[in-house]
């Protein structure tokens, strides 16, 4: 127990120091542009949508599995609740409330799509999810008539511009935090909560380690996969909301290359593919070192081209360097 | 091999191990689960790298840091769980990795050549195309010898080779054996079946707590004297008092004609409370499909399964562990245990409702019932949050048993309890199910050892084509009986 928790705190420590070393570097090469309030807010706003995807993922992949569809669910739910919101006739928070709710159970039943014939028929999820990308981004084609459905909602439009915490910050000559921010921060923590501290969470975990151990003892592993993938469709559904409110329309191509950025934030943040092992907040942190990247080679002005040769050379590097260290702890 | 240290996170496997094999010997190993036998021997083959210590072959101090290089020396290795492939074939799992090529392209021909020389030698015969997942244990177990033979080794390393062999494919083997000592061939022979040791072995190595506790003559060395070398202490009879079953013990469990697709035809049983019934039969006859048909491991096609008279609707493992039937599978790391979990999180696994509140985990209590069970189990680990991967093979057998003993179960189903489990282990297994016992619960052992099923159960039930063929209470199980009775032959 001790020895376990001292390597822990080790691992925390060692991350922690490594990113305040980073931080630094960073900002001198930026010319001080990186640590200022406005900055570090935009790269937190940026990271949104792919940490809350990266969520969903996380508990997919500790199933072994893979979510390929929700760059497209994204825009599918974006459209649905573009389309809804702009019908509804409601408007204020009970809009917002409403309208997201519509997009999860969208999300969320494409998840249960996803998740039947893996379930049922043992089919693997590169396929079943594959074909689910497909679907939903030609349906969010015709639904939308390929144009982006644009959203008439002061609400929405100021959950997508507008600060929380604006009162508390202000002193600190800081603007608030973004909603969306905010929003990220809650699927962060809660999903952390039910990964870590539920029997759902374990059962997760269990699945992922040895499906048959698993189901001999009575885990309704069945049950527990379809709540993962309807998981990782309901997070696509935030992100899909919060992209909506971002840019005021429910469009059906801005998802794309987003599952990949997904499953990348997962990877990086140390969670293994073949299932069984993977956190929560290590995939915050990986979808934020990626995010930071972003950011720091947009701000020396490195371009986009460059910019997709590093993000895959560190992506690479995560990897490796996680394994090194699985093999340097575990012999 | 001199002073081999090797450790693992908690665990110090090895502590200076010195042995020495001699050319056309057949060297046993023997020790207690846990007590650093496969460490080394792994070692040897080059899937662990020692910490420390010296290896030498002939005489030339040597680095093992692969199973290349192992295989360069000369040393196979043949494990429990055989590293066939298992949608290749006979010829193709010999020349793996080692393939005959003619340019860029395999030949096939030259393979089979050289597949067929070795097997010749041997004096042996395979079906040289049938994938190795078709194959019998015994049949993979003589291509894993082919496999290590096509390679020049001059020693070869064999853990349990006989324990999931019949009498007549033990016998095979051994003749085999004797055959390629005569060519000088060395083998370390890891075994927990001491019996067989004296007809096999030249000399004995007993090993204890990672370290080499004597080496002699197997002819110097009674039964009873290893036993004593591998657990520091001499033990008591190999299987403890069943207490008598009381005449008015009620039914625990009750089976009747239940079916399943699997090879389960018709079965009727009862198991009262405080008695073990033991099934025997030949390998395939369906004893391990009953009792996986029982937990719902398998779902039933017919029949009823009871436990107190209440009838199961049996539909998967949920239902029958609710109703109290709790199986101890007999492949721990296929089916018992989450390798990569802890021992804390396998021990409540089956009833994790118990340890929690609401839809949250209630880590303390968990971490108290885990404790309780390490404790009374006697389980050898650092704590309960050591990774069961690094606990030894008879302490993760007793984080299954502590999964199962943490709920309110009556009826518990051993499948092959003490299988490749060492004779300390094995005799804190028959206590446990005397404990059991003593608590009122019915139990089903299915045992392919016939002393340990005539040994520890009231009764014992014979199977054949997945139904009951005959029943012997205790003081009429002989083994001619059982025998004859697996086999269909008169007695």
């Amino acid at each position: 127990m001790r020895r376990a928790l001292d390597r822990g705190v080790v691992r925390i420590a060692l991350a922690i120091v490594a990113f305040v070393v980073l931080i630094v570097v960073v900002n001198v090469l930026t010319g001080g542009n990186f640590l200022t309030p406005g900055n570090l807010t935009n790269v937190l706003r940026q990271i949104t949508y792919n940490a809350i995807l990266a969520v969903g993922q996380t508990f997919v992949i500790i199933t072994a599995g893979i979510d390929l569809s929700v760059g497209s669910l994204i825009e599918l739910t974006g459209v649905v609740m573009a389309q809804f919101a702009n019908a509804s006739g409601l408007g204020g928070p009970l809009l917002v409330i409403v309208t997201t709710l519509v997009g999860v159970g969208v999300g969320a039943l494409a998840g249960l799509v996803n998740a039947l014939p893996v379930v049922r028929l043992n089919l693997p999820p590169f396929i079943t999810t594959l074909a689910m990308m497909l679907m939903a981004r030609g349906l969010a084609f015709h639904l939308s008539n390929g144009r982006p459905v644009p959203l008439n909602s002061d609400a929405f439009n100021a959950l997508g511009t507008q600060y929380a915490l604006h009162d508390l910050l202000a002193p600190l000559g800081l603007p608030g935090i973004p909603w969306a921010v905010m929003v990220m921060v809650a699927v962060v923590v809660v999903f952390a909560i039910v990964l870590n501290r539920t029997r759902f969470g374990r059962y997760v975990l269990a699945l992922g380690g040895n499906e048959e151990a698993a189901r001999l003892a009575g885990v309704n592993v069945g049950l527990v996969k379809t709540f993962v993938y309807v998981i990782s469709g309901a997070c696509a559904a935030l992100a899909g909301m919060l992209l909506m409110a971002r840019f005021q329309s429910g469009s059906p191509n801005t998802g794309i290359g987003s599952e990949l950025q997904s499953i990348a934030a997962v990877v990086v943040g140390g969670t293994s593919l073949m299932g069984g092992r993977g956190s929560v907040i290590a995939t915050f942190f990986g979808a934020l070192l990626i995010g930071v990247l972003n950011n720091v080679m947009n701000l020396i002005g490195i371009d986009s081209y460059t910019q997709d040769i590093v993000l895959g050379g560190v992506i690479l590097l995560a990897v490796m360097a996680e394994a090194i260290r699985k093999r340097v702890f575990a012999a | 091999m001199t002073g081999i240290e090797k450790s693992f996170p908690g665990v110090r496997a090895l502590d200076g191990v010195s042995l020495e094999i001699r050319a056309g010997e057949v060297h046993a190993i023997v020790g207690e689960n846990g007590a650093g036998k496969s460490t080394l021997m792994k070692i040897l083959a080059g899937a662990y790298i020692a910490d420390a210590g010296t290896i030498e072959v002939d005489g030339t101090p040597v680095t093992i840091d692969g199973p290349k290089s192992a295989e360069r020396l000369g040393i196979g290795m043949i494990y429990q769980e055989f590293n066939l492939v298992p949608d290749l074939g006979v010829i193709e799992n010999i020349v793996l990795g080692i393939e005959p090529v003619r340019g860029w392209f395999l030949d096939r021909s030259a393979a089979a050549e050289r597949a067929r020389a070795v097997l010749a030698e041997l004096g042996i015969a395979l079906p040289l195309d049938r994938p190795a997942r078709r194959l019998s244990v015994a049949e993979q177990q003589l291509t894993e010898i082919a496999k290590a033979l096509v390679r020049h080794a001059r020693l070869i390393v064999m853990d349990e080779p006989t324990a999931a062999l019949t009498d007549r494919e033990t016998d095979a083997l051994f003749a085999l054996i004797a055959k390629l000592k005569a060519q000088d061939v060395a083998f370390a022979y890891i075994s927990h079946r001491l019996e067989e040791l004296p007809r096999i072995a030249d000399r004995i190595t007993v090993i204890r707590d990672g370290k080499a506790i004597e080496t002699r003559a197997i002819a110097d060395m009674p039964q009873s004297e290893m036993v004593r070398l591998m657990v520091g202490r001499p033990l008591d009879a190999q299987f403890p008092a069943l207490p008598p079953v009381a005449a008015d013990a009620p039914a625990r469990l009750t089976v009747r004609d239940l079916r399943a697709a699997s090879n389960v035809n018709g079965v009727s049983f009862v198991v009262r409370a405080g008695e073990i019934v033991g099934l025997a039969g030949l390998v395939g006859a369906g004893r391990t499909e009953i009792v996986r048909a029982i937990a719902g491991a398998d779902v039933p096609s017919g029949g009823d399964v009871a436990v107190d008279g209440r009838v199961v609707r049996v539909t998967g493992p949920r239902s029958a562990i609710d109703a109290g039937i709790a199986l101890i599978t007999e492949d721990r790391k296929g089916q018992g245990l989450v390798l990569g979990m802890n021992v804390r999180e396998n021990t409540t696994l089956a009833h994790l409702e118990d340890y929690s509140r609401g839809p949250f985990v209630d880590r303390a209590a968990e971490v108290a019932i885990t404790d309780t069970e390490i404790a009374e189990l006697r389980i050898r680990t650092p704590s309960s949050e050591q990774t069961v991967r690094n606990l030894s093979g008879g302490n993760q057998q007793k984080v299954v048993l502590a999964k199962w003993m943490t709920g309110d179960a009556r009826v518990f189903l051993f499948d092959e309890p003490t299988r490749g489990v060492d004779v300390g282990a094995k005799a804190e297994i028959y206590a446990l199910m005397l404990q059991l016992l003593a608590r009122g619960a019915g139990i089903v052992m299915v045992s392919s050892e016939l002393p340990e099923v005539l040994g520890m159960a009231h009764r014992v039930l014979v199977v054949r084509g997945g139904t009951i063929v005959a029943e012997f209470p205790r003081e009429d199980a002989t083994p001619a009986r059982v025998i004859a009775a697996a086999a269909g032959v008169a007695a």
